[in-house]
């Protein structure tokens, strides 16, 4: 290799569009950093930085932000510059706030080093948004495993709890498990694209462009539908979506709520991002494969997730059942996204208000933990909108959102994704959406009641004290209450972006 | 489009949410209570002005006051397109009459954390506004939901016996309900190609393009039962006497007597006349469920009922039968009726509703077998409640007769022996509403009652518990004699030929 094919290599490394990822980087080193130096007693203002950090970051990010403009290939096609992109950066800096704030409400009742949650959350969020730009397999993996290594840490994080590091095993190995499916199917789409025998092979078969190109010239190629089943197993673990939902109950119990929170929207929307990106690229001459296993898939995982939900007392597995049951809708739209261009907005637009919505519930959540962050029971709620109208209204709007209620975003959002299953056909798996929202009123309308209908609040002993709401806590749950209002009854710019 | 900056509509729907929001903000009791008033008041007054105005503004493809605000979802056909057409608008009046009895109602009731019930009323008053103004399918449901969930917080909380049962099963039924008919909506809209998710371009497109039958016919299937159960068609109708007997009086008095009527709305403003075809092969089913559950099956079990609330409850389910047989009939005649029933009902059923409270004020009790005599110590209350059943039952002069009447005749064209069945459930009305009447007012007082009120001898109705009652039983007197102030504009819809004649 010369000269100026290295030049050109470097000339096509564009740093500046990834400034976000950079920064979260520095901030997380220079975190560890102030560690080493600063004195002990002033160890607790560090979290509060890394949140300053994020929130500069962000406020950056919206202001550069430059949407429209057509989508580029950078680092020679390693990743992809879009403004999907962009947006799906806000959504994981939202995220990674917000696990801050809420760390330092949940790790105040615990043991557990304060400043090195901070790095790895904003070690997993920049890996996050390379995750979703990624052009080329290698890239998707590399990034993949520096999210899922984060997790394996921050899962098993209150080291002293027996479920939670029950939950850091069962995340480990389930992780790894999954990581090697991906793997082996990436392995065997590699190797057939580079197959000379075969029309259309390529060199480049990693990259997501020509590895398309060959796939549309091999449209029945054994191998690379086996390779493709191994791929989408391997993402519908991160997303939890059935068979691969086991590990979610357990998990989601055992992690800390901030972690949790994390897990279920920010590890769950890159996935989604991820899968989205695949159908309607790489995998579109495979649609005869895809679609009816995404489709069963959906299906089953609709269905589980609620009835799994039902019966469900903890709130942290009742959350995590739920956000199964989400993560089958999402998958009927990345289904109608094989054929409809209107549901990939359906599907953003979905995964914002599944964000807002979770994040509400995540944090009224955290306030009503006890020192045992994994026993958290709906009894414990009663009394609630009695007691803190504020943290009651909140839950009401996250739960009523989740459930699909209108004027709530998450009404629009399965509006809009019902309708691009409509579009594409999708009727079976409608129906299915159908009987699984009318289950999920059950349990959603459970929770409420238990905080709204229950006569009167147990008596302090019986259930963990509640922790009064913080400033930043505060200012962060009633903007997700009122941003999940006004996005159910007002679109506006978004709508307009998603341009159907 | 109208430019006029004055948008009775907008407003009738903005102001109970403009209210509520500020009661919500922490506005203190005082204020909120009057502030109440005059969210509950001015639906009202725009619903009297869109009746008043209504055949001298000029229509745009047949809607009166049509506005249209971008929401951001133009992309996918949809924007707020508010606008009244013949058969919106006299629902539209129900919903802002109804709506002021009903605010009235509440505000007196003294409920516990008052400013919080009278808040989800506004809501609820505001989704039924906005239910009725809707000319885009996607506000029509968004507004009924809007105005559904209120429902269930405040039969779960304010509710009486069994509350938590009863906006649990109520939630659950009308959820599914809900979902149902929004796929059919959803349905329609794909299938047909059209570009806006409204009434006018879908009508446009489908009466240029029809859909095939059969997918018509799956289409009215799902918005039949979707509708259906929202309506409490036998037999998906157990949520309702529940539902209604558990609910506190304003409540009942805007779910029983307006929100329910969405459904109706939807099948005879949006299925029939986008898929004629459909609702051929479905006719005779409908009309046998609700000749044989509703007016038959439910009619008798109100027979049996001795709960003052039950009673009503079951006897609404029981008369929604009359409006299916309308609907199942398809014509235009057919039609009229159940737009003019809908209104009457609604009024006789929220007023029956409020009476029933009232007399719970002065019994504590709702069961009929331990009343009596009442008469003597509040012949007004007598009065209306005698007048309320006479309604209810459908005698003339008011306005349930005007629907009843027009249905009978077009179903008689529809079957003769269905047609007779359904005379007789106007028997059994007559029999359990004038049996009511005498239980409760006539007759000699139980012993239990009687040493009850002999204690603190029950008062006659006061000027401020008149008033709503009488709103709503001079609105049904009004249109019992002169039934030509809402059927004009119903049968300009009607003769433009989008149901069928015979």
């Amino acid at each position: 290799m010369d000269l100026s094919a290295l030049q050109n290599i470097a000339a096509g490394n564009d740093w500046g569009a990834i400034w976000p990822e950079i920064s979260l980087g520095c901030l997380a080193l220079a975190l560890l950093i102030l560690e080493i130096v600063l004195p002990r007693k002033s160890h607790g203002r560090i979290p509060a930085l890394a949140i300053a950090g994020q929130v500069a970051i962000l406020v950056v990010l919206g202001l550069t932000f430059c949407g429209g403009g057509p989508d580029r290939e950078i680092f020679n096609g390693l990743l992809r510059h879009s403004t999907g992109g962009q947006v799906m950066r806000v959504f994981f800096l939202v995220s990674s706030i917000f696990a801050c704030v809420l760390g330092q409400v949940t790790l105040a009742r615990q043991t557990a080093p304060r400043v090195e949650f901070n790095t790895i959350i904003l070690t997993v969020s920049a890996a996050l948004m390379l995750l979703v730009q990624s052009n080329h397999f290698l890239m998707l993996f590399v990034s993949l495993e520096t999210v899922t290594v984060g997790f394996y840490i921050l899962v098993s994080y209150f080291r002293t709890s027996s479920l939670t590091l029950e939950a850091g095993l069962k995340y480990l190995i389930m992780g790894a498990l999954s990581s090697g499916l991906l793997l082996f199917g990436i392995a065997l789409l590699y190797g057939v694209a580079g197959n000379r025998l075969l029309p259309g092979h390529t060199a480049e078969s990693l990259r997501y462009g020509p590895l398309a190109a060959f796939l549309a010239a091999n449209p029945h190629n054994y191998v690379a539908s086996i390779g493709i089943v191994l791929v989408l197993s391997g993402i519908a673990f991160k997303i939890g979506a059935f068979p691969f939902q086991i590990w979610i109950p357990d998990v989601y119990q055992g992690a800390p709520t901030p972690v949790t929170a994390l897990l279920a929207v920010a590890s769950k929307g890159a996935g989604f991002v991820v899968l989205l990106t695949l159908v309607r690229t790489v995998l579109a001459p495979y649609a005869w494969l895809v679609v009816p296993a995404l489709s069963g898939m959906a299906a089953a995982t609709i269905l589980f997730g609620n009835l799994a939900a039902l019966t469900q007392h903890n709130v942290k597995r009742l959350i995590g059942l739920s956000g199964v049951s989400h993560a089958g809708f999402l998958l009927m739209g990345v289904v109608a996204a094989a054929s409809t261009p209107l549901a990939v907005g359906a599907v953003y637009f979905y995964l914002f208000a599944y964000l807002l919505a979770s994040f509400a519930v995540f944090g009224v959540m955290a306030h009503l933990a006890g020192a045992n962050d994994a026993d958290q029971e709906t009894s414990d709620y009663a009394g609630l909108a009695k007691d803190n109208p504020f943290l009651g209204a909140v839950l009401a709007v996250g739960l009523g959102s989740l459930a699909g209620i209108p004027p709530l975003a998450g009404f629009v959002g399965k509006f809009l994704v019902f309708v691009a299953a409509f579009r594409a056909g999708l009727y079976g798996l409608l129906a299915v959406a159908i009987a699984g929202v009318v289950i999920s009123i059950y349990y959603y309308f459970g929770w409420i009641k238990a905080a709204y209908f229950a006569p009167d609040s147990p008596p302090a002993g019986d259930r963990p004290a509640r922790t009064p709401v913080g400033l930043a806590a505060k200012l962060m749950l009633g903007g997700f209450a009122l941003a999940s209002v006004i996005l159910g009854l007002y679109q506006g710019p978004i709508g307009r972006w998603l341009a159907w | 489009m109208t430019t006029d900056p004055f948008d009775p509509l907008l407003i009738a729907i903005a102001a109970p949410l403009a209210v509520a929001l500020a009661i919500g903000l922490g506005l203190p009791k005082r204020w909120s209570v009057r502030l109440a008033y005059l969210g509950f008041a001015t639906p009202f007054l725009m619903a009297l002005h869109v009746w008043w105005h209504y055949s001298a503004v000029p229509k745009v493809h047949g809607y009166a006051f049509l506005t249209e605000h971008a929401t951001g979802l133009s992309g996918v056909g949809i924007t707020l397109e508010l606008g009244v057409n013949g058969i919106a608008m006299p629902l539209f009046v129900l919903a802002g009459l109804v709506g002021f009895a009903a605010g009235l109602c509440a505000i007196r009731s003294g409920a516990e954390r008052l400013k919080v019930y009278l808040m989800l009323l506004l809501v609820m008053l505001s989704g039924l506004m906005g239910t009725f103004a809707s000319v885009n399918l996607f506000f029509f449901y968004f507004f009924h939901e809007l105005a559904l969930i209120p429902t269930f917080i405040m039969v779960g909380v304010w509710g009486g016996r069994d509350r938590v049962y009863a906006a649990m099963k109520m939630t659950i039924y009308l959820t599914a309900g809900a979902m149902l008919s929004l796929l059919g909506l959803i349905a329609i809209y794909v299938k047909s190609g059209a570009r806006r998710f409204d009434m006018i371009a879908l009508r446009d497109i489908l009466a240029a393009h029809p859909l095939a039958s059969g997918s018509q016919a799956h289409i009215f299937g799902l918005l039949l039962f979707g509708f259906g159960i929202l309506v409490a068609l036998w037999p998906m109708h157990t949520w309702a006497p529940l539902g209604y007997g558990a609910a506190p009086t304003s409540t009942a008095m805007l779910h029983a007597g307006v929100l329910k009527k969405f459904g109706l709305y939807g099948l005879i403003q949006i299925a029939l006349p986008l898929l004629p075809a459909g609702a051929l092969p479905w006719g005779h089913l409908l009309a046998g469920l609700a000749v044989f559950g509703n007016i038959v099956v439910v009619g008798l079990i109100t027979l049996a009922q001795r709960d003052v609330k039950q009673m009503i409850g079951y006897s609404s389910v029981m008369h929604m039968g009359y409006a299916f047989l309308g609907i199942a009939c398809g014509t235009a005649l057919g039609v009229g009726g159940v737009v003019l029933l809908m209104v009457a009902h609604g009024l006789s059923v929220a007023l029956l509703f409020l009476l029933s409270t009232n007399i719970w004020q002065r019994t504590r009790t709702l069961d009929m077998d331990e009343m009596g005599g009442l008469a003597r110590q509040a012949p007004i209350l007598a009065a209306f409640f005698t007048a309320a059943t006479f309604a209810s039952i459908g005698l003339p002069g008011f306005a349930n007769f005007w629907g009843e009447f027009t249905i009978f005749v077009a179903a008689w064209k529809f079957s003769h022996c269905l047609t007779v069945f359904a005379v007789l459930g106007i028997v059994l009305s007559a029999v359990y509403g004038l049996r009511a009447a005498a239980r409760i007012f006539f007759g000699e007082p139980s012993v239990a009652f009687a040493r009850a009120a002999g204690d603190q001898p029950p008062t006659d109705l006061s000027w401020t518990e008149r008033l709503p009652a009488l709103i709503l039983l001079g609105a049904l007197l009004f249109v019992g004699f002169w039934p030509q102030s809402i059927s004009q504009s119903i049968q300009g819809v009607l003769q433009t030929g989008i149901y069928r004649t015979h």
